[in-house]
């Protein structure tokens, strides 16, 4: 114990989820002695992967790696310490009328499949597919950037303007249009503009909604709908796609690569303040009450966590926990885990076929998901959810074991701010609900359930810290993204205690497994290491 | 899993190289043999069978069927008699090269629209307020092409009446086999040729009756290996390869516009309306940026090139279609989008793209070429295209 007490660390960073992984690795990479807390007995925050069930293996909470930005997998050579993603090939939607759609990963394949709906959409979806790789092209230096703060007179939220300005008299007149129409329609809206085929546009609106409290007809989700392609212009040839091992491989990869470059991890390590000295961070003091100490602490963990919570509200001024205190964190969503003993047998697609391997998703119209929606507005969860399901067993055979699966279901609405509350009995009527629902499309789906994991918004927030349930640390919605993303004037990834930043889903760019803001959090801590 | 056309019965059992090319989401022969040299030389010496169902059909039927067909494409419909065909490229109203194709007026009120690429989409957008009907025939429909010297002969011993009468570019009905068919006098080949358009359901009875007439003229079941290296011959283009769709272009630069592509000839300035038609005029003009042109590649530069290398000149057995940049004394003024040996002509040739400075025929360039893994230049000729145009095609 004395040795490691007198240890010295540059830099500690709090919550060894993905994010926080891949901040420790770069500050490491580039000669910062780092110190990573986590509060759990496995690393990855909500990017991992437990045996719940004996032989069984879970991607617990996300399930899916959509957008883990290629540079950091070349930085931080995360193929060689394990990372694999396997591609996911289709997305398959069976509908209420016993028909089904499924957009496969071969162009001819998916033409042919929408010209059986619509011949003009088949046609349609090639010009949209087109206009949003455009367009995708067109916004990820945004997505690139330390956001600049464009009511300050500072020379880098100066020149970073005059870049975003610059690059938007770029775009072309049909771009600019587009993305003026992505920023302020509705999914729904916007899709109305392209397709016809009701469930090819309630498929696609989901991906608009997915971790907000927001349904396809709200006005700003049509941006989302721009997250799908932007895998598409790294490179990657299919941007979604499952890690081998589940989604805890991509923390664990991130955790050895952060480790050979001299990171020190602990897990079990809870914080329970993060400590400042006049207007500066000075260390952590964990809940068995060791204090340790450094110059720069790094939160992963969400806004209101970290400075609602861990940080003594003296320490910060009053327009900033205002700004947090608005900041929207509402959880919308649950997840339910399966052991399966075999597949389940779509009614509309009889058999183990293809379509099993890629996406599965419960989303037969915009009406439907609209009405989910309206349970969760009023207090309740959804009578009959949105889904987003996948066998991951299907393509990695190591999840269960032989000839038995894993299936992970995704589920909207479940609200925090449930009428009544969540406890025990809410719980297994929420999962009883999402089986009921399954069981509409897949009807042998109760024979073959071997043990079942039911996550909701209260789940998430007692196990995995995140504040009230919100898989993105804070809702993806256009008010909350950006410059503002958590609050005006913080979103470089600072905050108003020196030497204290953030790096989780929280700022800018926001969630899912892409690794950006610890990566660019890293950026500025290292950017301002004289001040 | 990948579709068969409906002359797969034949075609699949037929195909020994099993060499396949995957064209509009089927499955076609590349070749059926194991080398496409014999094919090639039956589109140019006899008679050759060619399955080009995957091509998109739309038939367009009303009294606004003329009207949405001249809207749409640059050709003057209107003045497409009954019994003809115009081959035509169709612009946005940038005037940008969506699609090119053939528009047979079968009646008065009654077209059939080919194309390579969907175009289903952009034949609703401009029947607004028109009275017509469109019907996608691309899978009903299947379409046999019999190109080559003695292909009228064959035809006219196959089908009733015969086409000893059929000229260029002109259309009859008939039958073969007792199976109604459409006969045109069309093709990708730039030969003597015709194409068969029938009933998918029948179209195994054509192919068959056909193969049976052929038989004494040397009729050959050919591949798109062959078909591609007489296209080029022949100065034809190849959506996708060639240029690139208004549709797909993702930047500007890769927009092509019918003057620039050497069609000029079918844009008519004539008609008042047509999509695309102010830019064209203005294009028109101040004539156009880039030109596509033949180019010749020479021999002897060709030989010296890898004669550096101890080796004769090694050329492609099959028409390439990769971009190649060519160059005026060391700049770079176009690029070529596909080329081939011709063993007709016994010439080097590609299709490329020129700035319209160094467009005019007899214009010295050169041509990257790849020799032993090492880039080197060949001299090169700029010709006017078709490289190859016998008399049998229009006589």
């Amino acid at each position: 114990m004395p040795d490691r007490a007198a240890r010295r660390y540059d830099v500690i960073v709090v919550g060894g989820g993905h994010n926080g992984l891949v901040n420790a690795a770069y500050l490491a990479r580039a000669g910062r002695r780092v110190l990573v807390l986590e509060r759990r007995h496995v690393l990855g925050g909500a990017a991992v992967t437990e045996e719940v069930y004996p032989g069984f293996q879970y991607s617990v909470c996300s399930y899916v790696v959509s957008l883990l930005r290629p540079e950091i997998i070349r930085d931080l050579e995360l193929a060689s310490y394990g990372l694999e993603i396997l591609p996911l090939e289709s997305t398959f939607t069976p509908m209420a009328n016993g028909d089904y759609l499924v957009r496969w990963a071969d162009h001819d394949q998916t033409r042919r499949e929408l010209y059986r709906h619509s011949p003009r959409d088949a046609e349609a979806y090639d010009l949209f597919g087109r206009l949003m790789y455009k367009m995708a092209f067109a916004v990820k230096p945004i997505l690139q950037m330390v956001p600049p703060d464009p009511t300050s007179f500072s020379p880098r939220d100066l020149l970073g303007l005059s870049r975003l300005g610059k690059h938007f008299a770029g775009l072309e007149r049909e771009e600019f249009a587009a993305l003026y129409k992505l920023m302020t329609m509705s999914a729904a809206d916007y899709l109305d503009e392209w397709f016809e085929t009701e469930v090819l546009k309630s498929t696609m609106s989901a991906s608009g909604i997915i971790g907000t409290f927001l349904g396809p007809r709200s006005p700003g989700t049509a941006y989302v709908l721009l997250h799908h392609y932007m895998g598409e212009i790294d490179g990657a040839f299919r941007a979604w796609g499952f890690a081998r091992g589940g989604t805890g491989s991509v923390s664990m990869a991130i955790a050895r690569a952060a480790e050979s470059h001299g990171v020190e991890i602990r897990t079990e390590a809870p914080v329970e303040r993060i400590l400042a000295e006049g207007g500066r961070a000075t260390g952590v003091v964990l809940e068995n009450g060791d204090e340790i100490r450094a110059p720069v602490v790094v939160s992963a963990l969400d806004p209101k966590l970290t400075f609602l919570k861990l940080v003594d509200s003296a320490d910060l001024p009053e327009d900033f926990m205002s700004a947090l205190r608005r900041f929207k964190i509402r959880g919308s969503s649950g997840k339910v885990n399966l052991a399966l003993d075999g597949l389940p047998d779509f009614r509309s697609l009889p058999g183990v076929g293809p379509h099993l391997r890629g996406a599965m998703s419960i989303s037969p119209s915009i009406d439907y998901l609209e009405r989910a929606y309206d349970d969760a507005k009023y207090g309740e969860f959804s009578r009959q959810p949105y889904m987003d399901i996948v066998i991951p067993s299907m393509i990695d055979p190591a999840m269960a074991p032989p000839g038995k699966h894993v299936m992970s279901i995704f589920v909207q609405y479940a609200p925090y701010a449930l009428n009544g509350g969540w406890n025990d009995a809410r719980r297994e009527e929420f999962g009883d609900t999402v089986i009921d629902t399954l069981a509409e499309h897949a009807p042998n789906i109760r024979d073959i359930i071997l043990h079942r994991q039911v996550l909701t918004p209260a789940d998430m927030e007692t196990e995995f810290g995140l504040t009230e349930g919100n898989i993105f640390h804070g809702e993806l919605s256009l008010h909350q993204l950006f410059f503002l993303r958590p609050t005006p004037a913080w979103a470089d990834y600072r905050s108003p205690i020196r030497g204290l930043y953030q790096c989780g889903s929280g700022t800018h760019p926001g969630g899912g497994i892409t690794g950006a803001p610890g990566r660019l959090a890293a950026q500025a801590i290292l950017r301002d290491r004289n001040r | 899993m990948l579709r068969q056309t409906p002359l797969h019965p034949r075609t699949g059992a037929l195909c020994q190289a099993q060499n396949w090319r995957r064209w509009a989401g089927h499955v076609v022969a590349s070749s059926y043999e194991l080398q496409p040299d014999r094919e090639y030389h039956a589109i140019r010496s006899a008679a050759a069978l060619i399955d080009v169902s995957p091509l998109f059909k739309y038939r367009v039927v009303g009294p606004g069927a003329a009207h949405l067909l001249d809207r749409m494409v640059t050709r003057d419909v209107s003045r497409c008699r009954v019994g003809q065909v115009m081959y035509t490229p169709w612009c946005d109203p940038a005037g940008k090269v969506i699609d090119d194709g053939t528009v047979s007026r079968l009646d008065e009120d009654l077209f059939r629209l080919t194309s390579g690429e969907p175009n289903l989409r952009w034949l609703h957008l401009n029947a607004d307020g028109l009275d017509v009907t469109i019907e996608d025939e691309s899978d009903s429909v299947a379409a046999l092409s019999l190109q080559g010297p003695l292909s009228r002969e064959v035809l006219t011993s196959a089908a009733d009446p015969g086409v000893d009468d059929l000229r260029f570019f002109r259309l009859r009905e008939a039958t073969i086999a007792a199976v109604p068919v459409t006969i045109t006098r069309t093709g990708y080949t730039g030969d003597l040729g015709y194409e068969i358009w029938v009933d998918a359901d029948r179209a195994v009875e054509v192919w068959d009756a056909v193969m049976e007439a052929g038989g004494p003229y040397g009729i050959t079941p050919t591949g798109l290996l062959a078909m591609d290296i007489a296209r080029i011959e022949a100065g034809l283009l190849l959506i996708s390869v060639d240029y690139v769709s208004a549709n797909q272009a993702l930047v500007p630069s890769q927009l092509s516009s019918p003057l620039e592509l050497g069609l000029g000839w079918t844009v008519k300035f004539g008609k008042q309306k047509f999509v695309g038609r102010e830019a064209l005029a203005r294009e028109s003009e101040q004539g156009p940026e880039w030109l596509l042109r033949g180019l010749d590649i020479d021999w002897e530069s060709l030989e010296r090139v890898y004669a550096e290398f101890g080796l004769p000149p090694q050329l492609p057995s099959v028409a390439w279609r990769t971009s190649v940049p060519v160059y005026s004394n060391g700049k770079q003024v176009g690029y070529a989008t596909s080329g081939c040996w011709s063993p007709l002509l016994k010439k080097y040739v590609a299709m490329t793209h020129l700035r319209a400075p160094h467009a005019e025929p007899g214009t010295p360039l050169s041509m990257e070429v790849t020799a032993e893994h090492h880039r080197r230049r060949a001299d090169a000729t700029v010709v006017k295209t078709p490289f190859f145009n016998p008399e049998r095609k229009r006589a």
